[in-house]
């Protein structure tokens, strides 16, 4: 695999197929998690870390595996390394861990990380899986930290409230003073679907100008990429 | 190549998951062996800085959180499951108690708390430990949520003492006592200055008993 390849899969990972607004994949904790940015950074981080360690793993083992077990093979290589990353981060970022609960062994049934072993991990090489997964990770984290920035700072006034359990002696930002009242239903769930509805269009906006734009300028310098084969439609 | 009989797929099939589940088996395993330890001195901080927060560490000089009774379920402290009391000592004399509490009456369930209680029946701090009180309305309960830093409003019970103030009288303002809580959010504030009075009536009561138990005992 040359350069661009690689390239070509950072931005599928970053933009072109990102989880959380085109593939829509992973929403259990894109919705949960995101009511701050740390929150959001952590659980993201946390993601991308099993994303790239079991893209990794299963490319390596990936001609070892028994097509017919393979699923069940995939869904025991991510339930271990979440495993991993569960422990290690009890033990060395405990305060955040406590905040996390529950979402950290929920990394096992998000979707995105068994749909990309299968999508890609299974059929390509172990270095550009591992950036495959890295790069869908960090899509992942990049939609959570744009929400749980939006959230935070609708629903709270806010900017990077908890930061003091990742770097001790850091300090939030009130961003509207002390005597913002707050906004309840961002914090909530509602505001969850309501901040992603908006990413989503935002994303779409984006994306439509784009193609507008290299519509009006017709001899493009690069010929069209080729459709993408892990591209397929969101159900 | 002949078609592989069921019995032979099945076999060669199940001999793969097998070696794949002993090896990330054991991968868990040495992640928990190299990690336990660090876990549970990690817990064990997290529950000292809370101790910590209500009862300054000068105030004793024993190894605290050895040092407890476990409690069977007691109504008082609304402890369905049973709980611990912590005993401070200094040179050997009681410094205080640390009780753990669970107000179950708040507005999203219960509410954990921990109660220091000094020897005179004076309340010496209260945190909360775990809740799901609602974010940005009743999570003030919590000083890390409390927008007011400087004087949060779970500091209004320290100092609190029995003989300067009756302790049915220790209520929320809106049920006729003093102390203050938030508009509109007075349920969360009430499940625990309600907690916080029943543990210093229990504490007032048993105090002997909970003193005088060895080390580690069940009441």
């Amino acid at each position: 695999m040359d350069l661009r390849a690689y390239r070509d899969i950072a931005w599928n990972g970053w933009w072109k197929q990102n989880p959380g607004v085109v593939q829509i994949l992973g929403m259990c904790p894109t919705l949960a998690i995101t009511t701050s940015i740390v929150n959001a950074v952590s659980l993201g981080l946390a993601t991308v870390l099993v994303m790239a360690m079991s893209n990794l793993a299963s490319s390596l083992l990936r001609n070892f595996i028994p097509y017919e077990i393979r699923i069940p093979v995939f869904i025991l290589i991510i339930a271990a390394l979440t495993t991993v990353v569960d422990l290690a981060m009890n033990a060395y970022l405990h305060s955040l861990y406590l905040v996390l609960g529950i979402f950290i062994p929920l990394i096992v049934t998000n979707c995105i990380v068994l749909a990309r072993i299968e999508a890609f991990a299974a059929k390509n090489e172990p270095l550009a899986s591992t950036l495959d997964g890295a790069a869908m990770g960090l899509g992942a984290t990049m939609v959570l930290t744009v929400l749980g920035a939006m959230r935070e700072l609708i629903g709270n006034g806010t900017l990077f409230s908890g930061i003091e359990m990742v770097i001790p002696g850091a300090h939030e930002i009130q961003v509207f003073g002390g005597d913002y009242p707050g906004f309840l239903t961002f914090i909530l769930p509602p505001g969850a679907f309501f901040a992603l509805g908006c990413l989503i269009a935002g994303r779409n906006w984006l994306e439509a100008r784009r193609q507008a734009r290299a519509r009006s300028n017709p001899p493009a310098p690069q010929a069209p990429a080729a459709p993408d084969p892990t591209s397929a439609e969101p159900a | 190549m002949s078609q592989p009989t069921i019995l032979g797929l099945s076999t060669r099939t199940a001999g793969a998951m097998m070696a794949f589940t002993a090896a990330f088996t054991a991968l868990m395993a040495f992640t928990y062996e190299a990690t336990h330890e660090q876990i549970a001195a990690s817990a064990n901080d997290e529950k000292m800085k809370l101790v910590t927060e209500v009862l300054a560490s000068d105030a004793y000089d024993n190894t605290l959180l050895d040092d407890y009774v476990q409690l069977g379920p007691t109504r008082e402290l609304g402890l369905d499951h049973g709980g611990r009391v912590y005993r401070a000592r200094k040179a050997g004399a009681p410094a205080g108690l640390l009780l753990e509490a669970t107000a179950p009456d708040g507005y999203s369930g219960n509410i954990e708390l921990i109660v220091a209680i000094r020897p005179d029946g004076t309340v010496n701090g209260v945190r909360v430990v775990a809740h799901r009180e609602t974010p940005g309305l009743g999570d003030y309960i919590d000083p890390k949520k409390d927008k007011d830093k400087k004087s949060p409003w779970i500091g209004q019970f320290a100092g609190l003492s029995p003989a300067a103030q009756p302790l049915d009288a220790w209520k929320v303002k809106k049920d006729g006592g003093q102390i203050n809580s938030h508009a509109g959010a007075t349920i969360s504030a009430r499940a625990v200055t309600n907690a916080v009075a029943r543990a210093a009536r229990y504490a007032g009561a048993n105090r002997e008993r909970l003193f005088g138990a060895a080390t580690g005992a069940s009441l």
